[in-house]
């Protein structure tokens, strides 16, 4: 079932296009990776998907219904975002972070029901940092630190999740690990993951499907096979990329840089 | 926090035996239960000189503090007070063109310095909010430089008002107002106050879970399903009204609204749910206990109640800095 949908979404900064028509779908335990150039509109999109910003032109339809329909509290019940580089206070402990995520759903004056506290205790064993709930943020290491931010959007109990960058600054254990556990949330719990990936190996390795953005502008969709191909890669980010078969006996290509280009 | 709350009560108890008139503990502990007979001037000084001052300095030590706290929070900057937004730079510009031109007119207990003061600090707080508005939104950067600038102006008017004072009493009258000061406590002074000071609370407390989602970026909050520019302008409304309320009646305290929710930063933390009734007690307990130090040692001279809040706060709280040595805040 769909339950994102993109369709001919427009979008500039002070005149300045940045999205010039971008459709795309997402369905409930699906995988979409979002992969581009700096400056494509990557981040743009994630933002307007999760009402930070709107649409000059086109729809964004969330659940079947459009997303200027809903209210900005009951979106974040079903839309949750894990920001590029999130700020936390470094003074809150890692349980009052996770429970901000609660933030719909809690009644004056903030204080947790016991369906909030079990949401929060699932979403910090999902993400892996139930052991660091005591903990003060600021004593947190970087990969520790996107866990909490990931179990945040988790205790949203959110149908689609927005990630963008989420590998970024982690190292490559905790970079699989970390898309592991995305992706075995999106199959259990039929979650709708769109994820901005930096990374083109990544990106092909845990992708159900992948858009290319180019200029604010769906270069090619779909699977890993059809989207990581050379000349698209090329035109994308210049020549001076290598796509090769994996040894894995994967059929997700892998991407290298050439070195015969100088 | 029950400690505290019985500490406040207990400074409050204690602090109404200080003062110029000799009273003794004793005499007071026994007329407050209505026991004994002592001189009537006594009983006319405790009830409506003393208990009335001790109440007004907790009403504006707890205003002064949870302001200081909210702004910090909304404006997510360690420097923020309750004076970020104009309210000082309002008030003294309101008090000094009061008393400048020796206007007359009193409403509820509050003379023309109070009433001009109140309505400056409002006046001054809506301008800098609407001057820092760019395209229906009211970033944080654009406000306090808004703030910054508008206060600049304001205050040297005042400062102009200040030294072409044609009597000297005016000149004096105007910089002790601006130090602060709870020489002027009655009830009348409180009752006028207290709604406007009620309300506000009531507003930020409703909103102390959002205090602690607006310490992230708006971003974040507003992926958090939070209406920020709608609960930034309800809190900020209600910030500055009651901190205008407070400081038309006692005048421009410092240190109070900046140090003390940092206080209760380091030792407990940042949850808002907390720290902001917290920020409240120990306000107040710190105010109620400075202006007390007054009548104590001072007696029956008044000092600036900012002198003694900062000379006595700022070494505690540089020992509490070095004590928890938490690095708390990068915001």
């Amino acid at each position: 079932m769909v339950l994102l949908e993109v369709k001919d979404v427009h979008f500039s900064y002070d005149g300045k296009p940045v999205l010039k028509g971008v459709s795309l779908q997402v369905s409930g335990g699906e995988i979409l990776g979002l992969i581009g150039p700096n400056g494509a509109g990557k981040s743009t999109l994630i933002k307007l998907i999760a009402g930070i910003l709107a649409p000059q032109e086109g729809a964004i339809e969330i659940l079947g219904r459009p997303i200027k329909s809903w209210r900005r509290q009951d979106l974040a019940k079903v839309v949750a975002l894990v920001p590029q580089g999130a700020y936390i206070p470094p003074t809150f402990t890692v349980w009052e972070s996770v429970l901000l995520g609660r933030t719909p759903y809690l009644r004056f004056p903030g204080i947790a029901s016991k369906k909030d506290i079990e949401a929060v205790q699932r979403a910090m064993e999902w993400a892996e940092v139930g052991h660091l709930q005591d903990k003060f943020v600021g004593e947190l290491s970087g990969g520790e630190r996107q866990r909490v931010i990931l179990a945040r959007a988790l205790a949203q109990e959110p149908k689609v999740l927005l990630l963008d960058e989420p590998t970024a600054h982690l190292d490559i254990h905790h970079q699989v690990s970390t898309l592991r556990l995305i992706q075995g949330l999106a199959r259990a719990e039929g979650l709708a993951v769109l994820a901005v990936l930096h990374d083109l190996n990544l990106a092909s390795s845990f992708s159900d499907r992948i858009a290319l953005l180019v200029e604010g502008r769906v270069l090619a969709q779909g699977s890993p096979e059809e989207v990581i191909v050379a000349d698209r890669l090329h035109r994308a980010y210049g020549s001076g990329i290598l796509v090769m078969s994996r040894p894995d006996n994967s059929t997700r290509p892998i991407v290298l840089p050439d070195l015969r280009i100088s | 926090m029950a400690v505290a709350v019985l500490l406040l009560l207990a400074v409050s108890l204690i602090a109404t035996s200080w003062g110029a008139a000799g009273i003794p503990a004793s005499a007071v502990a026994r007329i407050l239960l209505g026991q004994g007979e002592y001189p009537a001037t006594w009983q006319t000084i405790l009830f409506q000189i003393r208990i009335p001052r001790i109440i007004l300095g907790g009403i504006v030590g707890m205003t002064l503090a949870v302001a200081g706290a909210v702004y910090q929070a909304i404006f997510r900057n360690p420097l923020a007070d309750p004076y970020l937004l104009g309210v000082s730079s309002g008030a003294s510009f309101g008090a000094a063109l009061a008393i400048y031109f020796v206007w007359r007119f009193s409403w509820g207990g509050l003379n023309a310095v109070s009433l001009a003061a109140f309505g400056g600090a409002m006046l001054a707080t809506a301008a800098i909010y609407s001057l820092g508005r760019v395209g229906g939104k009211a970033p944080i950067t654009t406000l306090i430089l808004a703030g910054v600038a508008m206060g600049a102006l304001l205050s040297s008017a005042t400062t102009f008002f200040m030294f072409t004072a044609r009597e000297a009493f005016h000149t004096i009258n105007l910089l002790g107002w601006l130090m602060g000061s709870l020489a002027l406590a009655d009830w009348a002074r409180i009752k006028t106050i207290a709604p406007y000071v009620a309300i506000a609370f009531g507003v930020i407390a409703y909103y102390s879970h959002i205090l602690n989602v607006l310490q992230l970026d708006e971003e974040q909050a507003m992926a958090l399903g939070v209406e920020v520019e709608r609960v930034k302008l309800l809190i900020i409304a209600s910030a500055s009204l009651a901190t205008a309320a407070a400081v038309s009646v006692s005048g421009v305290i410092g240190f109070v609204g900046i140090i003390i929710p940092h206080m209760v930063r380091l030792i407990w933390g940042s949850d808002y749910r907390f720290l902001l009734p917290m920020s409240a007690i120990l306000g107040g307990l710190c105010l109620i206990l400075a202006d007390g130090l007054i009548r104590l040692l001072f007696a029956p001279r008044e000092l600036p109640i900012g002198v003694v809040t900062a000379f006595l706060g700022a070494p505690f709280f540089l020992y509490l800095l070095r004590r928890y040595k938490k690095e708390v805040f990068y915001f």
